[in-house]
């Protein structure tokens, strides 16, 4: 911190305490992070299969993932509850933030409620959801029971509509966070709008949707892009809830990668979805990091 | 007035008094618009309560209640055998010893795993802000982009790594990992409320001859009790939620709660026992719930910071 350097016997040592202190970021950066992304990027393109092996095989692994049904379905799925996913936390999450938003009594105890499911795990709620939606004891047995017999809502048993039944799990545990992010939004914006607006005589919810809503694009930005971090990730919830059942038709690329990596040893296969999620992840988040850090230069 | 109204609604109260007619005008208590806010309210509330009710209600019936009547009517006679078969005899399909053997593996994952990732990004956060030295940001850059990067990416690169070094399925190979991936934000958190503290202060204490690690313990440390409670929140929450690395990471002797949680519901052998894996799922949850309840606003704080892991 001192400006004189006159003294000073070598540049590496000066500051040394701190680089010192540095070496495990250092080392986690350079060798797992950097260094591991780019040996799985390498070995993709191999054929190895219980144990890594560089013997390439150019785009093999690849081609085989693209024909693979499995894959194809976990794709498939990904992509629903994706989309799925983005489109109803948000709508949900900016709901419930808009009505706390109200001034309204007990606002820390409704928060409460909304927000606790996002403290539990993926297993606890994927197994609480898979007690629920259970066909002989759940919902559609107790709607049954109070007349309706020929009611049917048993999506973890038909292979059609399993995602669906992930999603309902996946949104009861994860809205509470997107209302908590777009309550802060909701909280960042001057009153003196809403006097603005209420004068002109504007409608509360064309307040929202017109001049509210475009104010907060950071923050909905933001939250796009965790909700979007939340989706590629889903693994243990599938698990838990229905282990990737009925037959494949709830498997995600996240459980393909850790069955071809640990049980197939198919390690190259492993590889090469793994990339393919990396190179997703790449697609969303290089179009933000440009958009947010980009303009500013 | 605007101030008024952003400010907390007790202090509108409690200033009320003194200058007269102050705040919005109070609206009717049955206006036909409360009516439908707090009704929709309630049923949503009622909706995001409705799953932890079942768990209760199910872990304390008997099986025959359950086969007859439905999930979520009361329990007609409340039993803990459940919980009592859940903490200590459940099976697993390899032992026969109940969740009990998954939580204490739990504690001992947590516990250090949580000392040591902080310990490693306070301080290398506290680097960052106050002893930069050349190149220190293109590392963190690489840390805060290695946060995006999906794990599955990194898993088998870090199998090979722990084998290297002997701690491939042990505890403190896990340990290692959870503070791998939790550098980047914790690390994030750190240097930012380092920043963000009184640069006086540190020179102060440079011209007093206070090194790199006095300055740290001696007035960083103190000084920055909140944020140490806020990383504590996300890391105990975080590593007792995890399940993907601790199937990877551990072999079923170490196996964490989630796991062994996992392993004892859809366990396919035998019948199946409602009540017992309701008792289960729930005394798992049990933990983070707490932590949740006691820490109310700093842990929305916590994941404010945690939600950018993704």
């Amino acid at each position: 911190m001192t400006e004189q350097t006159a003294r000073r016997p070598s540049r590496l040592f000066r500051n040394l305490n701190a680089k010192i202190a540095s070496i495990p970021m250092i080392l986690n950066a350079l060798v797992i992070f950097l260094g591991g992304t780019i040996w799985t990027i390498v070995y993709s393109f191999t054929d190895s299969r219980l144990l890594p092996r560089l013997n390439f095989v150019g785009l093999d692994q690849y081609r085989r993932l693209w024909v693979t049904p499995r894959w194809l379905v976990a794709v498939e799925n990904l992509a629903i509850y994706g989309a799925c996913m983005l489109v109803f936390s948000l709508i949900i999450g900016f709901l419930l933030a808009a009505l706390l938003d109200q001034k309204i009594r007990f606002e820390d105890t409704f928060r409460t409620i909304f927000l606790y499911p996002f403290a539990l795990s993926f297993i606890v709620t994927g197994l609480v959801w898979q007690w629920i939606l259970n066909p002989n004891f759940g919902v559609q047995h107790v709607v049954r029971s109070l007349g309706w017999t020929d009611f049917a809502f048993d999506p973890l048993y038909d292979s059609s509509i399993v995602i669906y039944g992930i999603l309902i799990a996946a949104l009861w545990q994860g809205t509470g966070l997107v209302m908590c992010l777009m309550l802060a939004g909701l909280r960042g914006i001057d009153e003196d709008i809403w006097k603005a607006a209420r004068v002109d005589g504007i409608p509360t919810w064309k307040t929202y949707l017109f001049i509210i809503i475009p104010m907060m694009r950071p923050v909905l930005i933001t939250t796009l892009v965790i909700i979007a971090a939340g989706i590629v990730k889903v693994y243990d919830l599938v698990v838990a809830q229905t282990s990737g059942g009925p037959g494949i038709s709830s498997e995600v690329p996240a459980k393909y990668v850790y069955e071809y990596m640990f049980h197939a040893q198919n390690l190259g296969q492993g590889f090469a979805a793994s990339t393919m999620m990396l190179l997703t992840v790449i697609i969303v988040i290089v179009p933000w990091a440009y958009l947010e850090f980009g303009r500013r230069k | 007035m605007s101030m008024a109204n952003i400010a907390a609604p007790t202090i509108a109260v409690s200033g009320r008094d003194s200058t007269g007619p102050y705040g919005p005008k109070p609206r009717r208590m049955f206006s036909r618009r409360n009516i439908f806010l707090y009704g929709t309210l309630f049923v949503v509330a009622a909706y995001y309560l409705l799953p932890l009710y079942v768990m209760v209600v199910t872990s304390l019936k008997g099986m025959p209640e359950i086969r007859l009547g439905n999930i979520f009517s009361p329990p007609l006679e409340i039993t803990f055998e459940p919980w009592v078969k859940a903490w200590s005899t459940a099976c697993t399909g390899l032992n026969c010893d109940g969740l009990s053997r998954g939580f204490w593996n739990s504690v001992r994952i947590t516990v250090p795993s949580v000392i040591l990732s902080i310990a490693i990004a306070s301080v290398n956060g506290y680097a960052l802000a106050n002893w930069r030295f050349k190149g220190a940001d293109l590392f963190f850059t690489i840390l805060i982009v290695g946060a995006f990067i999906p794990y599955q990416v990194m898993i088998y690169p870090i199998v090979i790594v722990l084998r290297e070094i002997g701690l491939y399925g042990t505890i403190w190979g896990l340990v290692l990992v959870h503070s791998i991936f939790g550098m980047p934000i914790l690390t994030l958190l750190f240097r930012n409320y380092f920043s963000s503290m009184p640069e006086e202060l540190f020179r102060a204490a440079r011209v007093d001859g206070a090194g790199f690690w006095g300055i740290y313990l001696r007035i960083m440390l103190p000084m920055s009790l909140p944020i140490f409670v806020v990383a504590i929140i996300l890391q105990v929450t975080g590593i007792w939620n995890d399940f993907l690395f601790g199937v990877i990471y551990t072999k079923p002797d170490t196996y964490p709660m989630t796991v062994q949680l996992n392993n004892i519901v859809n366990s396919v052998q035998g019948v199946k026992e409602y009540n017992v894996n309701m008792a289960a799922t729930l005394i798992t949850g049990l933990v983070p719930l707490i932590v949740y309840f006691i820490s109310g606003k700093l842990f929305v704080r916590g994941i404010a910071a945690g939600a950018v892991k993704g």
